[in-house]
């Protein structure tokens, strides 16, 4: 386990990745912005325990929330709508 | 047997629908479940009666332990502010295991209303809640809470004014999520028995407000 990489409040993008196999990041949010609402902890990583590695070393997990109209282009709702992801750190870069 | 029948299995004079027999094939992951748990018992690992009592009292969880977290925490600001805070602390003062997973628990406010869903499969707060309604698993709500959740909250009978921000939870990871509901006007001074009763099982998912009856 190290430190989480990001802060609350960091804005940050999540990995336009193909990923064969389990995986916890749903296509729909790939490849957008958003900003770190909290760090959930560390866990071993599910998409190792899957295949019953150990998934160690642990990684931080993050709660993300997206603006819901940069998700869905023809989102019908006002501004301030959102939806939260919970984000392992592998997945997120610096936006 | 009666003689005016000219069967042998029916024996009643009138006709009644029975119960749908199950006894198609099994599917290759009901295969593989009888399997499994045959050879842990073999080898005993686990016993038939233990699966059996796990079985039992997951079935035993119901929404009335989350309704009872709800009410106190309508009844009591200091309980409502460390069930945001420290959740699993708070769940557990009131004798309600969590689990192993990890609780978030989200109000509802005059600003903002919660809805929680798991896109990519059923993460629910069993826990806490029980077994989660089949439309919670159903493909087509797991795929338009997230798209259209105002619209999905519409049809069963919610209507969120554009006023108050609509935040959805999609619980992808280890979170399990909450709602605390908005506890409705009108209910000043009611027992937390009383307020429990109104504190449904979709009122904790966010499909629905509590409501007095």
């Amino acid at each position: 386990m190290s430190q989480a990489r990001f802060q609350p409040g960091d804005r940050v993008k999540v990995r336009n990745a193909e990923v064969v196999g389990h995986m916890r990041t749903p296509r729909y949010i790939r490849g957008h912005e958003g900003e770190v609402e909290r760090i959930c902890g560390f866990f071993a990583n599910p998409e190792e325990l899957a295949y019953n590695r150990h998934g160690l070393p642990k990684r931080a997990l993050y709660r993300v929330r997206f603006d819901q109209k940069k998700v869905w282009p023809d989102y019908q709702g006002p501004a301030g709508d959102t939806v939260d992801v919970e984000i392992y750190e592998h997945w997120l870069d610096k936006a | 047997m009666s003689t005016h029948h000219d069967h042998d299995h029916d024996h009643h004079d009138h006709k009644h629908p029975t119960q749908p027999d199950v006894d198609g094939p099994l599917t290759y992951h009901q295969r593989l479940e009888i399997a499994v748990r045959e050879l842990l018992i073999e080898k005993g690992i686990v016993t038939a009666d233990e699966v059996r009592r796990a079985i039992e009292a997951m079935d035993a969880r119901t929404p009335a332990q989350g309704a009872r977290i709800v009410a106190h925490a309508w009844a009591d600001p200091a309980y409502k502010k460390k069930l945001l805070t420290e959740p699993r602390e708070a769940s557990l003062e009131l004798g309600v295991d969590p689990g192993v997973t990890k609780l978030v628990v989200v109000e509802n406010t005059d600003k903002v209303h919660n809805l929680v869903v798991c896109t990519l499969c059923s993460c629910y707060p069993r826990s806490i809640l029980g077994l989660p309604p089949d439309w919670y698993k159903s493909r087509a709500y797991r795929s338009r809470a997230v798209r259209e959740p105002r619209k999905v909250m519409s049809e069963f009978g919610l209507e969120i004014p554009d006023d108050i921000a609509v935040r959805v939870h999609d619980s992808t990871a280890d979170m399990r999520y909450l709602v605390l509901p908005k506890r409705p006007k009108g209910t000043e001074g009611w027992s937390e028995e009383k307020l429990a009763a109104i504190v449904t099982r979709d009122t904790m998912i966010g499909i629905a407000e509590a409501r007095i009856p």
